[in-house]
């Protein structure tokens, strides 16, 4: 791959036929990265429309009051012992009505923000920068497994990620954590310190509800120091106790509160109260503070640094880790306070991102984005964003695990997703018009586009069918 | 890769509309024998084809893979031959067809894609020979005396090299998605990776649906459209079809028995079609390395070394199976799993071609095979 090659597919999403060309100049293909560093806007047009979590806290909250009427309407004591039959089945049949047209407007808010998405990177002159919000986004799964998750998985992503994405990581750290969308996820908001105030109501303590550990370990373990760095059980437990309080008021089973806020909240009935020692260091702070301090020293942890870089270094330099630039990228981290532009400006100077056989396997989602933006695609066609991602076999915003979706080939490069990319990419191009796919190789890949490709475009029966194998090619499989 | 003469030969090939005759601007040949090769691209299993039911270990590690032997014909003490080739044992009995079992090339490694590299490109490893060995073949024919075609949409690499090959995709236009594939499965030819991949997700798709009837016809179609490129005076005189399907690593008997049986049926149109043109006729069927001897947990066989190759033809001294059995007990396989391989497949080639078209042996060998040493060429193969 030449250089202008690698920063537009392994830095950006692909190169968009409509885009101005990086210049063919040393130096050029770094200067375009770094200057996307500065140019990035968190909210782009696209973005503009998306809903907030407010107003989809509210929609949620519409669609619980509706299951609560079904299933009043259903367990509803016959009274008058002559109702008619009719009746209550009308009742029922309005409340299921109800429940079902809240339900899709839940699901609605998932694919405007899943194509919101898509557009924004469609469109993105900052496509690296944009692949860091991708990045971090994933850092921070929250899975729309969850009914409750997935219409705000969008607005986790537009509201605890971009607006970070060049910032601090301990501000990025502190916004995801206390987003709705993972309090739901993580199952905070069903967590009660034992001591609290709410916790020690008899009712309450007589059911056994308490403590939910899912957050605390998942950031320990995920999001900043990583698996198996020394913390124990005992930490993970303190760091449940800390987080207590944080929830989301009248979402879910509604615990500690019945109000929607329309976003989170910190509830100090629900907080354990006192002292907590994690990973030898006591924490005396009061309410929120004291989960917000715990988090603020481990987002800059040695541990969390070398996490970090090496999560970096596997997107951007290959499966296996280059030790080297782990190292340089965890000096980095540490040496900054966490300063993301700094990290990233390190990748761009690391020879190892530049190496130039391709390093990655491109996901689904990443092909999908190359294969859009090489087509000159600017909005998928009503929807289809949400269709195609699945059929290529990786729902956004879906990896189904805290973990979000892995970083390596083998996940993605399965003989059944070669054959889903062939098949949309057939459809794609016939859809596509008239373009040379011969020309349009050398804007994808500047200097780098291989013999057999050339060959096969070459040979191809007709235009579409040229278009189609360069979707395909080798040189679009991997960046 | 391709010359640039090739691609402007298959270049106006290319336009050419199904059902019609291509009408091919070669000179007359001034050679009348044929040689065909079909490949069997996947790695076939030839215990399961040329079945070793005299071996004692033979109804052991073939489990109830050895039922099909009662189906099928008889060939010596030692072997039967699967039923599902029909025709190739009415061949058997008229002394026209000749089967090599424990055969291999030099490859040893059980990858599809390099071993059918070295299979195509006569090297002794892969990469090793850019050209194709049928490419080859054309330098020791009379000079305009031989055209070489091939039987698919897409250049397979025993054609490529300097010499101009044609290409003619078989009768039946391929829908569009299937043209496609075929085109997919040829630019990924020189990537180890997604070669890999992609055969396997065309063989997963091949199970999706009986497409045997429909396969059988194809089969037949490709057999008949070989046969009309080859029989006119100034028609081809070296052709190469593609079969696939072999690479069964579960369901073998029902796939194995479909893939056979769709070989029979193109051996039966291309013979019906060559007319009296078989007597002059040479029919090669090869794979790139065997199967395992054991059956696997999943009704199927995996990649191994030693397999069986065919020789059918009007002249084609058969009626016989040449092998050196090698046992196929635990304690007699290569590398404790495969068909110990005791005959190479390049001695073969280039003993039955230099027969066929009454060139020395030694000059063949050397044409076809450079890279390798020890040459023995198998002599009385074809009269």
């Amino acid at each position: 791959m030449s250089e202008r090659s690698i920063a537009l597919n392994r830095f950006g999403l692909g190169a968009r036929p409509d885009e101005p060309e990086i210049a063919n100049a040393p130096g050029a293909a770094r200067d375009w990265l770094s200057a996307q560093l500065i140019a990035y806007d968190p909210q782009p047009p696209p973005l503009r429309q998306a809903a907030g979590s407010a107003a989809i806290l509210n929609d949620i909250a519409d669609y619980q009051a509706q299951g609560r009427a079904v299933r009043t309407s259903k367990f509803r004591p016959d009274v008058s012992g002559q109702a008619e039959p009719s009746s209550v089945a009308v009742g029922d049949d309005a409340a299921v009505a109800l429940r079902r047209r809240a339900r899709s407007a839940l699901r609605l808010h998932y694919v405007d923000a899943v194509n919101a998405r898509v557009a924004a990177a469609l469109v993105s002159r900052t496509p690296f920068a944009e692949r860091m919000v991708h990045f971090w986004s994933n850092h921070f799964a929250v899975s729309a497994d969850k009914i409750s998750v997935s219409p705000l998985a969008g607005s986790f992503e537009f509201e605890a990620i971009r607006p970070h994405v060049m910032g601090k990581f301990s501000d990025m750290l502190k916004a995801a954590e206390c987003h709705p969308a993972m309090l739901l996820y993580l199952d905070q908001v069903v967590s009660i310190g034992p001591g609290s105030v709410f916790g020690r109501r008899p009712r309450v303590a007589a059911r056994r509800q308490g403590l939910n550990e899912n957050l605390a370990r998942e950031i320990l373990e995920l999001h900043t120091l990583g698996a198996r760095t020394g913390y124990s059980q005992a930490d993970v437990t303190e760091f449940a106790r800390s987080l207590t309080g944080w929830t989301v008021p009248g979402i879910g089973r509604r615990i500690g509160s019945r109000e929607v806020t329309g976003g989170s909240a910190f509830l100090p009935e629900l907080h354990e109260l006192g002292t907590r020692t994690i990973l030898g260091k006591a924490y005396s702070q009061e309410a929120e503070a004291q989960a917000e301090a715990v988090l603020h020293d481990l987002a800059h942890s040695p541990a969390t640094a070398r996490h970090l870089a090496t999560k970096l270094t596997r997107h951007f330099a290959g499966d296996t880790p280059a030790p080297a630039m782990v190292a340089r990228l965890e000096n980095a981290f540490l040496r900054s306070g966490g300063d993301l532009p700094t990290l990233y400006r390190t990748i761009i100077l690391s020879p190892e991102a530049w190496v130039t056989e391709p390093v990655k396997f491109r996901s689904p989602w990443e092909w999908s984005l190359a294969a859009l933006r090489a087509l000159g695609s600017r909005l998928p066609d009503g929807g289809s964003a949400v269709g195609l991602q699945e059929q290529l076999g990786q729902r956004v915003w879906r990896p189904g695990q805290p973990s979000g979706f892995n970083d390596i080939a083998a996940t993605w490069a399965g003989p059944d997703a070669l054959m889903r990319r062939v098949e949309a990419a057939e459809r794609l191009a016939q859809r596509a018009g008239a373009t040379d796919a011969r020309a349009l190789a050398s804007t994808l890949f500047p200097d780098a586009v291989g013999a057999a490709t050339l060959d096969a475009l070459d040979r191809a029966e007709s235009p579409g069918q040229a278009l189609a194998l360069l979707l395909v090619a080798p040189e679009m499989m991997r960046r | 890769m391709l010359d640039r003469r090739s691609f402007l030969v298959r270049g106006t090939l290319a336009t050419l509309t199904a059902g019609a005759m291509p009408r091919m601007a070669f000179a007359r040949a001034a050679t009348q024998k044929r040689f065909v090769f079909i490949i069997q691209r996947g790695a076939a299993d030839g215990i399961g084809t040329v079945m070793p039911v005299g071996d004692p270990a033979h109804a052991a590690v073939r489990q109830s893979f050895a039922e099909d032997a009662s189906a099928g014909a008889k060939l010596d003490g030692m072997f039967t031959l699967h039923q599902g080739l029909s025709k190739a044992a009415q061949l058997y009995r008229q002394r026209q067809a000749l089967f090599i079992h424990a055969v291999a090339s030099p490859y040893r490694d059980r990858s599809h894609f390099d071993g059918q590299n070295v299979l195509e490109t006569g090297g002794a490893s892969a990469y090793q020979v850019r050209d194709g060995w049928m490419n080859r073949l054309l330098d020791l024919l009379p000079r305009d005396g031989a055209r070489a075609i091939a039987v698919s949409a897409t250049m397979p690499a025993a054609l490529r090299g300097g010499n101009e090959v044609a290409s003619y995709a078989p009768s039946v236009l391929p829908d569009a998605s299937d043209d496609l594939l075929q085109r997919v499965t040829m630019l990924y030819q020189g990537d180890a990776q997604l070669y890999a991949l992609w055969s396997e997700a065309l063989s997963v798709r091949g199970l999706v649906g009986d497409q045997s009837e429909h396969a059988g016809r194809e089969s037949a179609a490709t057999g008949r459209l070989a046969a009309q490129l080859l029989l006119p005076a100034d028609g081809a005189r070296i052709a190469m079809i593609e079969t696939g399907g072999w690479d069964t690593h579960s369901g073998q008997r029902a796939r194995l028995a479909g893939g056979l049986k769709n070989l029979d049926s193109m051996l039966a149109a291309l013979q019906l079609g060559l007319g009296a043109a078989w007597q002059e006729t040479l029919v090669l069927v090869a794979t790139e390395f065997g199967r395992t001897v054991t059956v696997n947990g999943t009704g199927g066989t995996d990649h191994g070394t030693g397999a069986a190759a065919m020789l059918f033809g009007g002249r084609v001294r058969g009626g016989r199976v040449i092998a050196d059995w090698p046992g196929i007990a635990a304690a007699q396989l290569y590398e404790g799993r495969d068909l110990r391989p005791t005959a190479r497949l390049d001695d073969v080639i280039t003993g039955a071609l230099s027969a066929h078209f009454g060139l020395d042996p030694d000059r063949v060998g050397t044409a076809l095979f450079p890279a390798l040493s020890g040459r023995a060429p198998t002599s009385g193969l074809v009269a």
